[in-house]
Formats: structure tokens, sequence, C-alpha cells
């Protein structure tokens, strides 16, 4: 580790906690009705999407209400992009004739992308053209992650008011998400990323005759803008395969630190938002300070880990530390950075291999998928997970105030912990139960690209990634095969909907209750003493049953690389 | 809690540990504990190793004494669990034998018709019907409950209560409720039937304290369905094991994977849950009231907003002399001794606080002189004194002496009675001999300590409300003096109605205590409802408690029961989860180290060996149930302060003690176990 | 339900030619028309050849130039479509190893290249990514340390002086931006289109 290490890791995590702030108080103030400065320009965009879609904005929906519109609203988006992957060889804008998706790939990639997972069980460069990439895979980025947004604010809504049954409207969310927030910032950072060297071009791929006489064909495309929706939105499926450890999609250090920032940014500010929309600040403050420490731990673990050397390689400058995997140009300390951030976040996007990451290294980025998805999260899905934890650490430890556990004044009754429990079961049991299947049978174990404890990681790490719509892969693994194809597809559905059902439901049900008054009897849910209440739950509720894999898998490989064997 | 009266029965009383046992055996049925996910799925556990470890013993393996090892434990952690019910259950039933005893199976004399209290047919109590009417005798139990229609008679309640002195019942008003099971000591009443049979305030006493019918509080069916998720995320864990291990190439046996699915899942808690409840309930009813459901004491907790009558609670209630102020001219040793000959013959409270307030300030022993006529207070003359060789003393309410002594105010007493009655008090007038000397100042006088009390609740996050009947100024008045946070001057029935809902719409919940008929539309709207064993029918239908000793000072207490029982429920549960990170320690590396090595290093606790290890996880998690079950009866230490200051206490006792515990704990059975030489080949 | 269906698919219908179409393609025109050669993949063209892009690693094993990283990139197997072959900086199939650090195959590799690192003279102990895959398989850099090390087979492949590569590659180093932004760099195609310059007078 090194000074200047850090320094840029520092930089990268205060620029975001600064940027943070603003943005949420501007997307409360947007998400609640209010205007913002973009309305003169942006104004007439939505009133026309409203009129042309016969919505009324202002229109409330229940729960139920809320989640059907989000779901058909998904399902129907599903369905066109599965069609485009199945059909992308008969359209138009495919200079390369990439050729039509298997039935099961294109299943795979088109929950994938409808989750906010974009696992890349193919390849940017040979399987998709860039009719599918521009219309079918951006599109899908800005709107699934428009659909957390979305989906958070209806949560939010449930804590701000009692009595209630309206969680908003979802159209008009959805809009105005996509609109206000992901929209200026993918502008944005877009002309940045063309002005660094990413591509933006429907060109072919150009062949260069390289010095030594060779043939080199160099796979570009419409990358920019796609590469900054897939960070801001926390999509991560990159253009090409390498995603942000290719050059063309993530040319350099300052660039990288720039996509490091990127792909916080919505993430850390939804819980200061949150804190807007309950009325009190502090609230949103304490889950984002949840989510930094942690972050800033998992970081200087990860750091740790991949700036030794690896004992089992001899000859090599052990000051260099853990290369392999990774490019010159980001270094240990920007790739562990980003691989903390983009695990942390559902992204996925990496710029470095994490099948290569020291076995440590490897495990901390794979803990923070198993977490829940919640440090600080997808767009939208982060803010609404850790909300399910805070109710549960304000119920095991709230009784201990002598009174009935309320979060936000909100009573945390049976209901409550029965939807909560419910949306926590479904990561242990996808991740555990996918990944001893996958074990056991003989499909499953041809995928695996390494052998001995690292294979058992790479698996359960694939199922994490799916479970927890991250999407980043120790990439080794072969996913294309039918048992990983649906396997991961069912994972990522139930990921993303088998979660977000209980939770909106939760939402319905707190939205009703009263909102009761607090005082010197109740248990404060913003000071240091929740802080580290919320993130001992998160840890013993949200990790603790991946411990006896985790032992099996990373920890047993750390203790055999120390002892000097290789598999 | 050292404020509440509690009669003690010994925690561990030979007589209900004896039953308890045999209790805690009848409920292993598992029929009766799938009530309790986590316990019943220890059961499961316990049975199937059990039976793997006498089949592997039957066929001479060589570590069926592991897995029966594995499987007593597993089994004592069971019956651990159900133990800890059975003896908490023990406690409440030595009271309700108590109570059965005065179950009446008497004959009742059943009325056609109520007027006519000379024709009746007699009756079993068990088959009166509500809307019965009855006619009790001097020395008859009362059959049912019911409301008094006709008659006056005293009552011995002494069953119900405890409290022998017999009090008055009598149709109409506030005390006309009565209570099957009680005695006429005097007199006959003629009753109306309120209650079906089988469903007195008796019969439900009785199973409330017994624990019978007992239905889970809302609180604890949350908890119930955490611990139940908490399990089956702890199962999946547990399950797919096998196939990582497998690919690991580790074979895992059932006791070792028992092991670690018992030690995981929330056991202490599971064993604990009931048992806390019913002990919280326990210690409600020994400090003599009786809560209609488990809800109501769960909601006694939430209480922040306390609705507190003044009188009797705040104050005394009987005004008592404060100051003696004389008329110009007068000399107050004068009017002091005036005040005691005119209030000799006063035998009310006030009266008696006169003569006490003379003997305490002017040091003046009441001694009438001979052959003197004492002139009793009545409520037509509102005077009381005392009439002595043709002159009179008198003291009486001011307007009363005016016009008694027929000459206007004389300098200094209209002021004076003006002043006293802005400051809250009540002034009398004392003439002698047709000249008004003076104001007594009667004060309705604070209790002491009341203020220290309110602080107490005020840091608790508690508002304290005073109702009085007294105007407004009156009211404020002895509001700053009590240190109240709120009051409700000339409070009619609706006004405190109305004064709840509109708490309870700003996100309040309050509690009150009632004993009027008109009590009862607050009693009812309010979240917790203490009603007075003396108050009528009506109010005790609308309460969700009953205050056996009709003392409504007591609603503070209840109110720290309440949270009471819910911080000993939340802090179990944080110790509970917080000890499974050393299970981990313990099991895992013990389980794998064959197959890596390198993993010994997880074995923190540096214990012995692998077997030792998984042993004495599962042993630690079993004598937990026990060494907590003290604690589960008695109730955590409750001390009245904000929430944040609890929190910040339990936490670091049962959070971070629940992490820190087992790891002792198991390195000191492991160290056991391996001294007497358990493990050795 | 089915009332919903109406603003769900004119939605989908409005963002997929909003951020579908028109934002794309706006951005191509933007970038043709303002960003040309960063927009288009930096690519160095000589003489009306493309030799390649600034941003993607090229493969070099002759001793006269400098060698990039290991690349772990390959392409399918045209004899067996279910078997890759290697094929370093395949700009179309970008990949990295994806071995784990107690991979035995990645220690073999390692040994491999630590074995043709010496047999050239490079000097010891070994730049941690000269004998590493990058994660793209397309690195276009090297570590100072790397290409220093280098040095001395590029001079008498090229005979020329130990201080002229020594300057060109000083030259092509790219230091950390404001001192700590980045990695200190080579960016070994446009050094070894230096080299070529400087060799031919």
């Amino acid at each position: 580790m090194t000074i200047a290490g850090w320094l840029q890791i520092a930089l990268v995590l205060g620029v975001v906690a600064a940027a943070a702030i603003p943005l949420g108080s501007y997307s409360a103030r947007l998400m609640q009705g209010g205007r913002t400065w973009l309305h003169p320009l942006l104004g007439p965009v939505e009133r026309a999407c409203y009129r042309l879609a016969g919505i009324d904005p202002t229109a409330p929906m229940g729960w139920r209400g809320y989640l059907g519109a989000l779901l058909i609203f998904n399902a129907a988006h599903f369905l066109l992009l599965y069609a485009m992957l199945r059909l992308q060889g008969l359209l138009p804008l495919n200079p390369q004739a990439v050729a039509a998706m298997s039935p099961r790939l294109a299943f795979n990639t088109a929950i994938s992308f409808v989750t906010n997972t974009n696992w890349q069980a193919y390849s940017g460069e040979s399987g998709v053209s860039y009719f599918t990439q521009m219309l079918g895979l951006t599109v899908h980025n800005f709107l699934s992650a428009a659909s957390g947004i979305a989906a958070a604010f209806a949560v939010a809504r449930a804590f701000a008011a009692g009595g209630v049954t309206s969680l908003g409207n979802f159209w008009a969310d959805m809009v105005r998400a996509t609109l206000y927030i992901l929209l200026p910032l993918t502008v944005m950072l877009t002309i940045i990323l063309i002005a660094a060297g990413v591509p933006q071009t429907l060109a072919a791929y150009p062949v260069a005759t390289t010095l030594q006489g060779a043939h080199q064909v160099i796979a570009l495309g419409p990358i920019a803008f796609q590469e900054a929706i897939k960070l801001l939105g926390t999509n991560g499926g990159g253009f090409l395969n390498a995603n942000s450890a290719h050059p063309f999609e993530d040319p350099s250090a300052l660039i990288t630190m720039i996509e490091c920032v990127a792909l916080t940014l919505i993430p850390f500010s939804l819980p200061f938002a949150f804190g807007e929309v309950v009325g009190d600040r502090r609230q949103g403050r304490a889950l984002f300070l949840v989510m930094f420490i942690l972050v800033i731990a998992a970081v200087a673990a990860c750091y740790a880990a991949e700036a030794a050397a690896n004992p089992l390689l001899t000859g090599i400058d052990p000051t260099g530390g853990n290369m392999e995997g990774k490019e010159t140009r980001f270094g240990i300390a920007l790739s562990s950075l980003f691989a903390v951030l983009t695990t942390g976040t559902s992204c996925g996007a990496v710029n470095a291999m994490h099948d290569s990451f020291m076995p440590l290294g490897g495990m901390v980025v794979l803990f923070m998928i198993q977490l829940g998805e919640v440090l600080p999260g997808g767009v939208g899905s982060g803010l609404y997970g850790i909300l399910v934890f805070a109710l549960l650490a304000v119920f095991v430890a709230g009784l201990m105030v002598g009174r009935t556990p309320e979060y936000l004044g909100k009573k945390v009754q049976a209901r409550e912990v029965k939807l909560a429990m419910l949306a926590v079961l479904i990561l242990p049991l996808t991740i555990l139960g996918g990944t001893a299947i996958s074990l056991v049978t003989a499909s499953g174990l041809g995928s695996l690209a390494n052998a001995g404890p690292h294979g058992l990681t790479e698996m359960l790490y694939g199922w994490s990634s799916a479970a927890g719509n991250n999407g980043s892969a120790f990439a080794g693994l072969s996913a294309d095969t039918g048992l990983l194809d649906w396997g991961l597809a069912g994972a990522m559905l139930l990921g993303r909907f088998a979660t977000l059902v209980p939770i909106m439901a939760l939402a319905g049900s707190l939205a009703q209750k009263p909102k009761l008054a607090g005082g010197a009897g109740t248990f404060p849910t913003h000071g240091p003493l929740f802080v580290g209440l919320l993130i001992g739950v998160i840890l013993i509720l949200g990790g603790l049953q991946f411990l006896p894999a985790l032992s099996l898998g990373p920890l047993a490989e750390q203790f055999a690389m120390l002892s000097g064997t290789s598999y | 809690m050292s404020n509440i009266r509690a009669e003690t029965i010994a925690l561990f009383e030979p007589s209900i540990i004896g039953r308890g046992l045999r209790d805690a055996v009848v409920k292993l049925n598992p029929a009766s504990l799938i009530a309790n996910p986590v316990i019943f799925v220890t059961e499961v556990v316990a049975i199937l190793t059990t039976l793997l470890g006498l089949r592997d013993a039957l066929m001479g393996t060589g570590t069926a004494w592991f897995a029966l090892s594995i499987g007593a434990w597993l089994w004592l952690t069971v019956l651990f669990a159900t133990f800890a019910e059975a003896v908490a259950e023990g406690r409440g039933r030595a009271r309700a034998e108590s109570m059965r005893a005065a179950r009446t199976d008497t004959l009742a004399h059943r009325l056609a018709d109520p007027r006519d209290r000379d024709h009746f047919d007699n009756v079993a109590a068990p088959d009166l019907r509500a809307g019965d009417c009855v006619i009790v005798c001097a020395g008859e139990l009362v059959p049912s409950d019911g409301e008094v229609i006709e008659g006056v008679a005293s009552v011995n309640e002494s069953a119900i209560t405890g409290e022998s002195a017999p009090v008055i019942r009598e149709a109409g008003g506030d005390r006309s409720a009565v209570t099957g099971g009680t005695q006429l000591v005097s007199d006959w009443l003629v009753i109306r039937i309120t209650a079906s049979p089988g469903s007195t305030f008796l019969d439900r006493m009785i199973k409330l304290v017994e624990g019978a019918e007992r239905r889970k509080t809302p609180n604890e069916i949350a908890l119930d369905i955490l611990l139940a998720g908490m399990t089956i995320i702890f199962l999946i864990a547990v399950v797919t094991l096998v196939g990582l291990a497998d690919y690991s190439g580790t074979r895992l046996s059932v006791p070792v994977l028992a092991a670690l699915l018992v030690t995981l899942i929330p056991t202490t808690i599971g064993g604990l849950l009931s048992a806390i409840g019913i002990a919280g309930m326990d210690r409600l009813v020994r400090f003599n009231v009786v809560a209609t459901s488990g809800r109501a004491v769960e909601a006694a907790g939430d209480v922040d907003t306390l609705l507190l009558d003044k009188t009797g609670t705040i104050t005394f209630g009987n005004r008592m002399a404060g100051s003696f102020i004389p008329a110009t001219g007068v000399a107050e040793q004068t009017l002091a001794e005036a005040c005691v000959l005119a209030s000799v013959g006063d035998d009310t409270p006030e009266g008696r606080s006169i003569l006490g307030f003379a003997r305490d300030r002017y040091g003046i022993v009441p001694t009438p002189p001979a052959g003197a006529s004492l002139v009793a207070f009545s409520a037509n003359t509102r005077l009381s004194g005392l009439d002595h060789q043709g002159r009179a003393w008198r003291k009486g309410a001011v307007d009363s002496i005016l016009s008694f002594v027929g000459t206007p105010a004389p300098a200094g007493v209209t002021e004076a009675t003006e002043r006293v009655a802005r400051s809250g008090g009540t002034p009398l007038a004392v003439s002698v001999d047709g000249a008004v000397l003076g104001v007594i100042e009667l004060k309705d006088v604070v209790k002491p300590g009341i203020r220290a009390r309110f602080a107490e609740l005020r840091r608790m996050g508690i508002r304290t409300v005073m109702v009085t009947g007294d105007n407004r100024v009156t009211a404020a008045a002895i509001a700053t003096e009590a240190g109240v946070d709120d009051f409700i001057a000339e409070a009619t029935p609706q006004d405190k109605l109305d004064y709840i809902r509109r708490v309870q719409a700003e996100g309040r919940l309050v509690a009150m205590a009632g004993d009027g008929t008109n009590d009862a539309p607050a009693l009812a709207q309010a979240d917790v409802g203490v009603a007075m064993q003396t108050g009528t029918q009506a109010a005790r239908e609308a309460g969700n408690m009953v205050d056996l000793d009709s003392d409504p000072t007591k609603l503070i207490e209840v109110v720290e029961i309440g949270k009471q029982l819910l911080i000993t429920r939340g802090a179990l549960t944080t110790f509970s989860i917080a000890n499974d990170v050393s299970k981990y320690f313990a099991i895992l590396p013990a389980i794998f180290v064959a197959t890596y090595p390198g993993l010994a290093a997880l074995n923190v606790m540096r214990l012995a060996s692998p077997q030792s290890a998984i042993l004495s996880a599962v042993i630690f998690n079993a004598l937990i149930i026990v060494a907590l079950v003290p604690l589960a009866l008695r109730g955590v230490r409750f001390s009245p302060m904000g929430a944040a200051a609890l929190l910040r206490r339990n936490l670091l006792i049962y959070g971070l003690g629940g992490l820190v515990a087992p790891f002792i704990g198991i390195k000191l059975i492991d160290l056991l176990l391996n001294a007497l030489g358990l493990f050795q080949g | 339900m089915f009332s919903q269906l109406r603003p769900a698919l004119t939605l989908i219908l409005i963002f997929t030619l909003l951020t579908g179409l028109a934002l794309p393609l706006g951005f191509v025109g933007l970038g043709a028309a303002v960003f040309p050669n960063q927009a288009g993949g930096s690519l160095i063209v000589r003489d009306g050849v493309v030799r390649g892009s600034a941003l993607i690693g090229q493969d070099f094993t002759d001793p006269r130039y400098f060698h990039p990283r290991p690349s772990a990139t390959t392409i399918a197997d045209p004899n067996d479509a279910t078997k890759t072959l290697p094929s370093p900086y395949a700009a179309d199939a970008s990949n990295g190893s994806n071995l784990a650090p107690t991979s035995a195959t990645l220690v073999a590799r390692v040994a491999a290249s630590l074995a043709a690192w010496t047999h050239d003279g490079g000097p010891s102990p070994v730049p941690a990514d000269a004998l590493t895959t990058s994660a793209s398989g397309l690195d276009p850099d090297i570590s100072p340390a790397n290409a220093q090390g280098q040095r001395a087979r590029v001079a008498a492949a090229r005979g020329l002086t130990d201080a002229a590569v020594r300057a060109l590659v000083d030259a092509h180093t790219t230091r950390p931006l404001l001192g700590f932004i980045g990695e200190p760099h080579v960016n070994v195609l446009r050094l070894n289109l230096a080299l070529d310059a400087s060799a031919a007078p």
C-alpha cells in the first residue's frame, strides 16, 4: 500500500460524499413533485411523456398498483429485449454481422438487464450488435435503474406520512428519475468519456497493421454513452467483454476515478434523499454513514490483500502486489477501490479481474455482494435493501428500550418482520442453494476454470452476483451452460423481484400505520449508536450465514496459498 | 423497580421446580412444541441424532458415543427450554389455586321480578345467565359478576383483592359493581348478573394467572417470525454446506451438522420467549393488577402520555391547612386558637389537618373547655364549630361564615380569600361571636416525591397530564407545583375523551386510570385503561386492566412493568443472536481442519480437539438457557432513563456480552471436558 | 392491470427512441465533430495505414521492440469451435486469464515468463507487470521498471546506445497526474513507434 494509493482512494470517496448530499436533496425535491433548475428544459419533455402515454402523474397508487405497474413495465421491456437479441441478425446497425443469440443465452441476458444485474454470459465484442447495444441494452440500463429509484422513493414515502395508502405514482417517478436524474448525469459523463478517448462511433471494427506486420481487429462502437449509464445506473454490463478494464471503456487512472464516482454517486445520494423525504436529515445521514464506514473498511481490507505479494510466484518483485488480472494504468489501489465499489453497489462493472484477486481480496468483494447489496447498493435497491436491515435492527434491539420497536414512528410488528425476513431469506436460499447444487453436478463442475477451494469461490461468486443483481463475475466461470444460463437467470429474477415484492408490501403496510411521535422514550435511529448497531446487524444477520461457505472457499485458499499449495 | 411491592415467591421454590420438571417432560410432545419453531427444530434434530447414534452403537461403529453425547445435549437443550416455560407457569399457578378456592358453587336466589324481592327460585350459580336478577343477603357469596340495582351493603372482596376491609356497594353511582366470589357482610343487594357462565371476572383472572389460554402477544408473534426466519436461514446454510463440503472432499456426519445447526439457530431466546411473557404477566398480577391480555401489558410499555387524576394520584386529595391569615388587627396566635376551637368538632380530614397544622406551627394542643357543645360539620350549613357559655366559634366556607355572622367582611379578609383562591387553595373563614378573625388557607397538598417521579417519567419520554375538576387557575397552580407537562382543568368525561383522541392523533399512546361509569368511554379510547376494582362494571369492562387495589398511582408502575417485559425480551434476543459468532469459531475449524489444515487458524479459542470443540459448543448452548432462566423470570433490571441511555447500556451488556461470553464459556467447558479425560485416544 | 399496458408500452417506446437512438446518435455526431480522434478509437495512422490504437496494446515479440505484458486473449480454434487458441492482444476478444492466485497453471506460466525474461537478460527481481497478464489482455502500458528492464535487450538488438534508449523510455514515461493520480506507465506502442522513428534516419 502506498500513500499515493490512499490519496487516490480518499479523493474518490471524498468527492462522492461531497456530491451525494446535494444530489440527494435535488432528487428528493424532484421526486416529491418539486421544481428543479432543469424543469424549464425538461418539463415539456416530461409533460409530453405523460400526454402520449395517457398518464396522470398525480394519480395515487397503493403498493399493489405501484408494484403492478412496475412489474408490467419490466415484463414488457424484458420481452422486447428478448426479441431484439433473438432477431439482431436481421436488424440494422450491425456492421459486424453479429448473429442471433441462442434462446437460452438471450433469456439469461434479457433477465440480466431487466433485473439491473447485467451479468455477461455473452461477449460484448462478438455477441451483441450495435442495434441491441443501443436500443436494447442501453435503454434497459436507463429504465431498470429508473425502476429501482422509483421503488426506493415509494418505500421512502411509506415512512414519511401516517395513515396513507398511496406510495406515489410509478409512471411519474420513473419518468422523473430518468429525465431529471439519470439523463443529465449521463450526458455530462458521456462528454467527459469521449474527450478522454472512449469511442462513440458506428464504424465497423478497423483492422490495424501492427508494427510487426500482423493484423489486429480493433473492436469499438458507440461505447461512451452506454458506458456512462452503465455506471450511473449501477448496471455494469460492459460494451466490451473486459468491461471497464478495457482501455476503450476506461482509458486512464483519472477516468477510472471518475467512473468510481459515477457508479457510487446515486446510490450514496439516496440515503440523503431519504432523510429529506422523511423530514429528518439525520436519519439519512446515519444510513449513509453505515454504508460509507463499511465501504471504507472493505476498501482497506481489499487493498491490503491485493498489495501483498503472491508467495507462490517466485522471482517476481514482491513490492508490486498482485498484478495478475490488473491494468498497469490503474495499479493496485484503484483496482481494489473499483472492485469494492462495484460490488458494494450492485454495479458489477470491473476494471480488474476479480477471479485473479488474492483469496482475501476476492473474499471482501464477494462478501460485499452477499451482505445484500446495500453498501451502498444499486440505484434504489440499495436504499430499500438497507431499510429492511434497519427495520430488523430496530426490531431486535429496539425492544431493549422497553417499547414496541418503531422506526421513524412506524411500529415494526409481525407483518413487517415477516415481509422483511422474506426479503432477507432470498439471498442465502438462492446463493447457497444454487452453489451447492452446481458443485455436486457434473455440468456445474465443468464450468469451473480453477480447481481447489478457488473453484468453490468461483461458483459461489457466480450465484452471489446473480442473486445480488451485481453482474460482476469470477469470470473464469463458463456461465453459458444450460444449468447456469437458466439457473442464474432464475437467481437474478428472485434476487430482484422476490425481494422487491415483499418490500413493496412492507412499504404498503408501513404507509398505512399511524406515524407515532418520537421523544426521549423512543429508540434513536440517527446517532452513532444506531450506526454501530446497524453495522452489526448487517454483518450478523446479512453475512454470518455465508461464513461456512467462505471458510471452504477463500479462507481455505488463503491458508493453502500461505502454506505453498497450488491447485 | 424497587418501589413495586410484590409478594415474594422464591425464584426457584422447590414445589414449583418439582412440578416444573414433570411439566417440562410433558411439553416435549412435538404436537405442542411446534408452536415454538426454534425448539421444535431442535427436537427434530435431537431425535435424528439420537437414532443415528443408537444405530451406530448397535452396529458397533466407533463414533457412536460422540453422536449419542451430542444427541443427549440436544435433548437437554429442548428440556431446558420447556422447563423454563413450566417454571414460569408454575409460579402463576400457585396464585390461581388460591383464587379458585373462592369460586362459588352456591345456590343463587333468582328473582322472577327484580322489583319483587320475595319470590325467587334457587339455581346453581354456574347456571346463571347474563340479565338474570338475584338477591344476595348478608353472609352469602355473590354468585356471579353483576350490577347492583337495589340496596346498599358492605362486601368483603378479599378473595379478589386480598384486602380484608369491607367496601360499600350500592345501586347507582360508581360503586355498583360486584364480583362473583365476594361475600356480603351486611344487609342485602339485588344484583343484575352481567357475566355469562364461565367468563366471570374470577374465571378470567384464574385463566390469565395460570397462563392457560395464553395467546401470544403481537410482539411475541413478530419475534417468533424473526426467529423462525433465522432458523430457516441457518437451516439453508447447514444443509447446503453438505454440497460445499462434498466438493471440498469432506463428508459431514449428521451429528456434526446437527451440532452446527442447533448452536446457530436462536435457541436461547427461542427457549425463553414464552417464559419471559408469562413471567411479565405474573409480575403484574403480583402487583395486584390484572391485565385482560398480554397485549395490554405490551401496550403499557409503549405509552408515552399518562392521564393522571389529580386527586389521590398527584395530591393527597384531602385539602390540608397551609396557613392562617388573620384579618387586619387580629393577632396570628389569636386566630390560631380560634381555628383550633372551631375545628375540634370537625371530624373531616380538613378539620383534622387544621388541628395538626396548629399543633405543628403554633404549638396549640386542642383543649375544648368543659361543657362545650360541639357543632359538627354538615353539608347544609357548611360550618363547624363550638358553643360554650354563649360564645360561638365557627369555621366554614367564607360566604357561609359571612352570612352566619351577618356583617360584611373585615379588612384583609376579602383580599386573603381572593389570594388563596387564585393560588389554587380553598379559603375558609373563622369567626368568634360574630367577628371574622381571619382566613384558613386549605391547600391541595401535592404528594411528596411526585415531582421527582414526573421528572423521571419525562426522562423516559413519558408526558404526564393532570386531570382535575378544578378551575383553570387552581389547576395551573397545582400543575406547576407537581411538575406535570399539561393539565385538563374543569374536566368533564367528554373533555378527557377529546384530549385522548387529540393526543392519539398526534401519534402518541395514552394510558389512564378511571373508575366511574362516565370514565368508560375514555378508558376504552385510551391505549391502556386501568379500571379500579372499586369502580363500576362499565368502567371495568371498558379498561384493559383492573387494579385490584384501586390505587390510581400504580399507573406509573404498570408502565414500568410493560417496559421491563419488552426490555427483557429484547435483551435476550440480542444476547442470543450475538452468541452465534463464537459458535462459528468453535465448530467450523473443527469440521474442516482435516481437509484444510490451515483452517486451524480460525480456532481462536484453541479448543483441544475437533470433537471436544463441537461438544463444548453444544453444551454451552444448552447450559446458557438454564443460566438465563432466572433473568427471564425476574426480568432485566429496569431503571428509568432515556431510550438512548437505556439502549447504550443494554447493548453493552447483552450485545457485547453476548458476543464475548460464549468464547469464555466454550473454552471453559472444553478445558473441563479434557480435564475429565473424555477425549483421550 | 391492462390499463397499465398503454403507459408501459408508450414509455418504453419513447425512451427507446430517446435514450437508445437519439442520444447515442447525437453523441456519435458530436464525437465525430468535436473529438474525431478519440471518438473513433484513438487510431494511429501512418501513411494512410492504421497501425493500431494508442489505447490498445499490441503484441511485440521481436527483441528490437519493447514487449508488452503477457496477454490472455484467445481466438476460437478454427479446427474445433469448443476450444480456443492463445492469441495475445486480440483486440476484438478482450479477456483476462482469470487464473486463481493458487492456480498451478498460473504458477507454471509465470515461471515460463520468468525464464524468458531472465534469458533476455532482464534484471531481478522482475517487475510484477512483466510476468502477469492484464485484466483486458489489451493493456497498452507497462511499468517504467519493466521498460527499463528491457532496455539492454532493445539497445543490443537495434545497435543503439543504452543512453539513447533510456532517453526514449524516459521521454515516454507518463508520470502520475498531480503526483498521485494513476501509476507511472509507458505506452508500449508509442515507445516502439518512437524507436522505429529514431532508428530510421
